[in-house]
């Protein structure tokens, strides 16, 4: 039977090579002309933990895992009970096993699916040099009939680096593998790619949002690393320096966003990127950022929660901290990313607001949009690129923090004669001099939330798709699923419009209002055990009389087949 | 940028500001202050070119009563934004400066780090063994059995932090000592520390006569260090052994590798795009 996408699962110990045979699949399928993504989770171990790829290759762009597997090829049965809840097998499935990993565990055998064993490690042993994950690569690319000359390609780029040698053994290990896979019994197919012509690009989430600050005029980032936010910065190291910026690795969090808001001072747009924990200790400096009025972006990535929680796995728990993490009144930008190749466009022009708008931007991803790759049409180029008011030289009797109609006061960039200044955390009169007068807070307390409110971030607030009477209103990682759902629903006849907010705050009540217009009921789907994104919607929105909510807390993905059935119980 | 047309030299006075000190009178801060504003005069630094960066505490609302850039920022995290500021605009002149609570304690992680990524700036620490901003208690330098604070009724009981030993170990490579009674010596180690490539770590005795009154004897007992600087790690050590607090001067310079990353555009956005192409 022949799929317009099929969804597979790699698991193994640390060390068999689960996340490299998964990368090289979804490499291979994306030369083959197919659409594709990569999720991955993996226990805390640094080395020799349980690990798992799950891809789903698909005809067309695909941003979410399917409901459930198609083929599951274990390389072993080390602590896979760990992920067993992450592996939606059925009746339907293909379980590929090792002959000598022992009895199939219960939680496998349970599923319905069909199990066949295969002599995989004793295969790999055959070949010299010969690697397990090569072998179960080669069975997965003979069921899919992959072409031969995209996985040599594949292997001859990852494996350059080691030799012609760790080239050769790895595609003799694949060609076994293609070989074994003809004992196997399976009608699994994916139809036939029809991409080829169109540019794609093949990128993780944290390396889009990275690309995305480079685009967006960034050329310094101060860096301590925490998963899963760490590519984030890996991918800028590099990069920085190519482009004529640098990267410092600090000492820690609370010196990562400080460093930044220094560059930022010096006129450099700067960024940096952490998660859950790291944006905690960096929220006292964040309302330097606010107060000060210098521009900077944190990027974070969040992960399970509270505390050091699950810091491998994805949760939307830390937009509550994002929104109203900071002491004082202290107004700023809060958007999401909604798609892995969002991470992109919204850390663009997140550092565009910042710079626009001189306060502190937070960008909200998470680590299934962080650590996951896809396969997808290049994304636009937009052109949100850093431009900061400032002044120039020979500037007299210059005020820092002057009212002005937009509420943008222009800033002195340090080398401009006439426009020194200090810039503090102490509230200040106009002209930047420390004061504790009521009237001077007043004054900076309405410019410093006029500037964010009076702004127009036009169309670029909300993903808003379909018109209809009832509407999913969702944010995020979660909106991939409630895409794929609402298309599903579509086919059969049921419309439903899709509001998936990007920009949180400022809230744009004035434009929700709008998209919410002969709404009769709405959907709030998120992935937080306390309900943070319906508590926001409830205090700074107007919603219907209607409201169902689907929440639940990481680290399980919101599948498309859940919402599905939330739409067809919605009475 | 445009820098200020090639000026007569600069006075002192031309560096300072016409705000108004919080501080006490009598602080030892006024002629620290003296001191910088002497150095900047002495190598007539344009002032949109030099940034004085600070955290918070008495001594670190020194930037506002300078005339060239400043930033005020958060306890502790002086050193974390003038690296920041210096990394990325190396054409700048960084002086951070502070006091001891702000810079050995909160910011103890930063002082540590500082020393040891060695990015060209100077470091300039008003050292009065008390904190004075929040009325009077125990800081990192002062003695364990200073008991006149209410927060440690009975004295800290916990050994002083030795800014100058903990600098010369993390790699520092400047280290020297000075006393707000002697502005013009204080102004000539920071014109050294300046020039000195790399971090520089200028402590300035200065008393602080409300909490600590008994500080006004230090005039008493500071002197010039007995010996020569040294560009030796070993025999600046050893120095530091016997060396009771008071001893003025240079005391290492050294010669360790400076943090300066190039800033040069090697490739293009366009460029970094094919690493996403398929």
């Amino acid at each position: 039977m022949s799929a317009e996408s099929i969804s597979i699962a790699f698991t193994g110990a640390g060390g068999a090579g689960v996340m490299t045979a998964g990368q090289m699949l979804l490499d291979t399928a994306a030369k083959a002309g197919y659409y594709g993504l990569m999720t991955r989770s993996s226990g805390p171990q640094i080395r020799g933990g349980e690990a798992a790829a799950f891809l789903r290759l698909a005809v067309d762009p695909v941003n979410c895992p399917d409901d459930r597997l198609d083929l599951h090829l274990a390389f072993d049965w080390m602590n896979v009970e760990r992920f067993a809840a992450e592996l939606p097998l059925d009746g339907n499935s293909l379980v590929i096993c090792d002959e000598a990993a022992g009895d199939v565990p219960e939680v496998i055998a349970a599923t319905g699916a069909k199990i066949v064993a295969v002599p995989l490690k004793d295969t790999a042993k055959s070949v010299e040099g010969g690697r397990l994950n090569m072998v179960g690569l080669g069975i997965v690319g003979g069921l899919l009939n992959l072409s031969e000359k995209a996985v040599v390609a594949v292997v001859e780029k990852a494996l350059k680096r080691k030799g012609q040698e760790a080239v050769d053994s790895s595609i003799a290990g694949y060609k076994a593998g293609v070989e074994l896979s003809k004992t196997v019994q399976s009608d699994l197919a994916l139809n036939e790619a029809k991409a080829e012509d169109v540019e794609r690009w093949n990128m993780s989430g944290n390396e889009a949002a990275g690309f995305g600050a480079l685009r967006g005029g960034v050329r310094f980032c101060a860096a301590y690393p925490i998963t899963p936010a760490t590519e984030v910065l890996e991918y800028l190291a590099p990069n920085l320096d190519k482009v004529g910026g640098t990267l410092v690795q600090a000492e820690d969090e609370l010196a990562s966003i400080v460093q930044i808001i220094g560059g930022s001072f010096g006129g450099t747009p700067s960024i940096t990127a952490t998660s859950g924990p790291g944006l905690a200790l960096m929220m006292e400096a964040l309302g330097l950022a606010v107060s000060s009025e210098t521009p900077v972006t944190v990027v974070n990535v969040q992960r399970g929660g509270p505390s050091t929680g699950i810091p491998t796995k994805s949760e939307q728990s830390d937009l509550n901290i994002a929104l109203h993490g900071m002491h004082g009144d202290a107004p700023h930008i809060v958007t999401a990313a909604n798609s892995i190749s969002d991470c992109l466009f919204t850390t663009q022009w997140s550092v565009f607001l910042a710079e626009r708008l001189q306060t502190a931007s937070i960008v909200l991803t998470d680590q299934s949009l962080g650590q996951s790759r896809i396969i997808d049409d290049k994304p636009a180029d937009l052109a949100f690129i850093a431009k900061r008011e400032t002044v120039e030289a020979g500037v007299e009797n210059y005020h820092r923090y002057a009212v002005t109609a937009s509420g943008v006061s222009p800033m002195a960039i340090p080398g401009t004669p006439g426009g020194q200044y200090v810039a503090d955390g102490l509230e200040t009169a106009t002209n930047g001099r420390p004061s504790s007068a009521a009237e001077d807070h007043a004054i900076q307390l309405d410019k410093r939330e006029r500037k964010l409110m009076d702004f127009d971030y036009g169309n670029h607030w909300a993903d808003i798709e379909g018109d209809a009477d009832v509407a999913i209103i969702t944010w995020g990682s979660s909106t991939a699923p409630v895409r794929e759902a609402i298309s599903r629903v579509e086919a059969d006849g049921k419309k439903i419009k899709l509001i998936s907010l990007r920009l949180l705050m400022p809230a744009q009540t004035e434009k929700f209002d709008e998209a919410l217009k002969g709404i009769k009921k709405v959907l709030v789907i998120e992935q937080s055990h306390s309900k943070q994104f319906y508590r926001y919607l409830r205090a700074y929105y107007d919603l219907p009389k209607d409201v169902k909510l689907f929440n639940r807390p990481g680290p399980l993905a919101i599948r498309p087949g859940e919402i599905v059935e939330q739409i067809e119980s919605w009475s | 940028m445009t820098t200020e047309a090639a000026t007569p030299k600069r006075t002192a006075k031309e560096y300072k500001s016409d705000y108004k000190p919080v501080w006490c009178p009598g602080c030892g801060d006024f002629s620290v202050l003296s001191a910088v504003t002497k150095a900047m005069a002495e190598l007539n630094l344009p002032r949109e070119d030099c940034a004085v960066i600070s955290g918070i505490g008495c001594s670190s609302r020194i930037p506002a009563y300078t005339s060239v850039y400043g930033f005020h920022g958060i306890h502790g995290r002086a050193l974390a934004l003038a690296t920041g500021l210096k990394v990325s605009r190396p054409d700048l002149t960084v002086i951070a400066t502070g006091g001891d609570g702000d810079g050995f304690s909160i910011g103890g992680n930063h002082f540590i780090h500082a020393c040891r990524r060695n990015v060209d700036m100077t470091y300039v620490v008003m050292d009065n063994e008390v904190y004075g901003m929040t009325k009077g208690q125990a800081s990192p330098t002062t003695a364990p059995d200073w008991d006149k604070s209410k927060l440690t009724p009975q004295g800290t009981g916990v050994n002083p932090f030795n800014p100058m030993a903990v600098a010369l170990a993390s790699g520092a490579n400047f280290i020297a000592r000075g006393f707000s009674g002697d502005p013009n010596g204080a102004a000539k180690l920071i014109v050294e520390g300046i020039k000195h490539p790399g971090f520089s770590l200028i402590q300035i005795l200065s008393p602080c006569v409300t909490f600590r009154p008994e500080q006004r004897d230090w005039k008493g007992v500071v002197r010039p260090a007995p010996v020569e600087a040294t560009d030796d790690s070993a025999r600046a050590a050893r120095r530091l052994m016997s060396d009771d607090g008071f001893n003025t001067g240079v005391l290492y310079y050294g010669h360790r590798k400076v943090y300066e990353p190039k800033l040069e555009e090697k490739a293009t956005l366009a460029d970094l795009e094919q690493g996403f192409a398929i």
